[in-house]
């Protein structure tokens, strides 16, 4: 789960990690009220969504006197927001957050991820802040520190003087001051089961503060049961709405371009199905993983989910009945076709227990638009012929 | 011969008595797994499925000797059960359970590692030698005794790559479901290894999907130490970026973890990847005749 740069900074200033002066707002007037509170003389107006590249798409401005935040708030509340992580659809600009402008010497870029080789949160900084990373690694790594601190024994000492010494931090009051930032922003990694923290600009001031001056958070979603502060600061708004209607069923969906809906049972299954779909010729419409406790209900919610894409000219049920035995799915499906109106051809694979009853029983359905399987390879074929035809 | 367990290993079940503990537990059972007992604390000294419960995972070690232990309990106690099985001896933990905190799996994962106790999963549907010993929830039936490992980090795709193998006229050794979280016990790097090792064995399966590296590890090692042929799948060719793709590891984060870099890697080392896993068991008969 991620949240909102405000939301971050809450968080971050929870633990006093220092970052400038805000106030999230959600229309032009309560911008200028919040403005005049922040006193100026500078100000920065955020559009708040779920994306990294704000910035470069517009949504991120300097105010030099009240008229200019009205102004600015006036333009950024209500945009659609396209940026290289929003996709060309584009975020819709419901939140601002103003801010007070930061005296800003440097940047620097700072951030907390789980290292899954090292399998321990890793520190990563570097003196190329306001820069995307990824090209930083690629172009420079020698400007990317590296610091993994074992949870066991926590952020010690020399972590931070690994980092203040790795970013060429020589003041000893200004060392202190990174290393005590770096200090709580690694406590509240572990305390809240964050997944990751980035900071890109850290801003140095002009007297030697250290400031949050962007913050980006992500959680883990199975620790939410233990963090419902975080929980509580879900936006529903910056998600798929159809991944989370699936969601509530217990399914994991997201959409892809192509043009064959899949239901699959199992994550990995769910992979396997687009990527033969894609190698016999056909494009997967979207991941559907129905998990291992398919049932009636469960099919005739993917189906609609499904069959809310427009694009979708044939489905493919490809189970692999483990524990489930396949001809409770068999008669899921047939259930599930009274349920929904379903109007492309369903290619159904079904294979393993129970399997050959599971196959007799959609025969015997004589159920129009329906086509049986054999195997994973022969329903993806299928899948393409009946997309084609359609 | 297999690899890690086999119809002579003593089993425990952590969360014997539980819905699905207790499912699984005598499915196992019915399938020939040695389980001697289980643990649910507060229910020691009962009787469930014929079998002793005890409080603690200790006291299971003390009176039945197991050396494997079977995690059901749910997300929010998985890191204590794998820990308390480390202090209790147990060798090896299989953990059946999803959605266990990433970072309970970090810490617990460490101090099973400082005591010398392998852990697969979490995640996972655990481990089967055929026709020996199942220890987790995959339908036994699929599994024919022969001389197929298989490797994967996905439920499904084991059903899917074993019922190939053994409709091919082959069967299996050893299948090893690792999981697909963040962090996981056993992966590729170890169990390799172990199969170059098991005499009866002649081909490995590995199945793997996009995030993380563990599979391009896998590709050095293969290169390396590896002898048998390995036949590879790769889920999540046609992934988008960013996204986590059901399993909580399963996300190309930036242009790290694709399929593509996977697939490439292990060409290199000689691997016969193939694109589909509908094509794994043909190229099972490929490599072996």
């Amino acid at each position: 789960m991620n949240v909102h740069e405000y939301q971050a900074k809450q968080i971050f200033a929870k633990y006093g990690v220092p970052t400038p002066k805000g106030i999230m707002v959600e229309s032009v007037d309560a911008a200028v009220e919040a403005a005049k509170e922040l006193g100026g003389p500078i100000w920065v107006v955020k559009a708040q969504i779920h994306a990294g590249g704000r910035g470069l798409g517009g949504g991120v401005k300097l105010a030099k006197s009240l008229d200019e935040v009205r102004i600015l708030a006036d333009e950024i509340l209500g945009m659609t927001l396209v940026t290289h992580q929003t996709g060309p659809e584009g975020k819709l600009v419901q939140k601002l957050y103003i801010e007070d402008g930061a005296d800003i010497k440097d940047e620097f870029y700072l951030s907390v991820i789980l290292d899954r080789k090292l399998e321990m949160p890793l520190i990563m900084a570097s003196t190329e802040g306001g820069m995307n990373i990824e090209d930083v690694a690629e172009k420079t790594p020698e400007k990317i520190i590296t610091v993994p601190v074992d949870p066991a024994i926590g952020f010690q000492g020399f972590h931070g003087r690994e980092l203040a010494f790795g970013l060429g931090i020589t003041d000893k009051a200004e060392q202190k001051n990174i290393i005590s930032f770096a200090q709580k922003l690694f406590m509240l990694y572990m305390e809240n089961d964050a997944e990751l923290i980035e900071i890109n600009p850290l801003v140095r001031t002009g007297s030697g503060e250290f400031l949050a001056l962007d913050g980006k958070m992500g959680f883990d979603n199975s620790a939410l049961y233990r963090q419902p502060e975080i929980a509580a600061m879900r936006d529903l708004s910056e998600e798929d709405p159809d991944e989370v209607e699936a969601a509530k069923y217990g399914l994991s969906y997201v959409a892809l371009d192509g043009e064959i809906g899949c239901m699959v049972n199992g994550a990995g299954l769910a992979m396997g199905t687009m990527d033969t779909i894609n190698y016999m010729g056909g494009t997967p419409a979207n991941f559907l993983d129905v998990g291992g406790s398919a049932n009636a209900e469960t099919v005739a919610k993917g189906f609609e989910i499904i069959l809310k894409n427009p694009k979708v000219k044939a489905i493919f049920v490809n189970i692999f009945g483990g524990i489930v035995r396949c001809d409770r799915i068999a008669n899921g499906i047939i259930e599930a076709t009274k349920l929904t109106d379903v109007h492309v051809p369903v290619v159904v694979r079904l294979d393993g227990t129970n399997a050959p009853e599971a196959s007799e029983i959609l025969k015997n359905a004589n159920i129009q638009n329906l086509i049986v399987a054999s195997d994973l390879g022969d329903g993806a074929a299928k899948s393409v012929a009946a997309a084609k035809g359609a | 011969m297999s690899i890690l367990v086999n119809k002579k290993t003593k089993v425990i079940v952590q969360g014997f008595t539980g819905k699905e503990g207790s499912f699984h537990a005598e499915q196992c059972i019915e399938y020939g797994t040695n389980i001697v007992g289980g643990v649910t604390p507060n229910k020691g000294g009962q009787t469930h499925l014929g079998k002793p419960v005890f409080n603690t995972v200790s006291e299971a070690v003390k009176a039945t000797g197991a050396t494997v232990s079977m995690i059901f309990v749910p997300p929010a106690f998985v890191g204590d059960a794998v820990m308390e099985a480390a202090e209790a001896g147990i060798e090896l933990a299989v953990i059946i359970t999803e959605g266990a905190p990433v970072k309970d799996m970090q810490m617990a994962k460490a101090y099973a590692t400082k005591h010398g106790m392998k852990t697969l999963g979490p995640n996972c549907p655990g481990i089967i030698t055929a026709q020996e010993c199942k220890i987790g929830i995959m339908p036994g039936m699929i599994f024919k005794k022969g001389g197929v490992g298989l490797i994967s980090k996905s439920g499904t795709l084991t059903y899917e790559g074993a019922n190939q193998v053994c409709n091919e006229g082959y069967g299996i050794t050893t299948a090893v479901g690792i999981g697909g979280d963040p962090i996981i016990g056993l992966s590729y790097k170890q169990l390799l290894p172990m199969f170059e090792a098991d005499p009866e064995t002649k081909c490995i399966v590995m199945i793997g999907e996009i995030g993380g590296d563990l599979e391009i590890q896998a590709a050095k090692l293969i290169k390396e130490k590896i002898t048998k042929p390995v036949v590879a799948f790769i889920a999540g060719q046609t992934a988008p970026k960013g996204k986590t793709m059901g399993h909580a590891g399963a996300i190309v984060s930036g242009s790290a973890g694709t399929a593509k870099e996977k697939m490439d890697a292990l060409k290199a080392a000689g691997v016969k990847v193939v694109v589909s896993p509908a094509e794994i068991g043909k190229a099972v008969k490929e490599v072996l005749s």
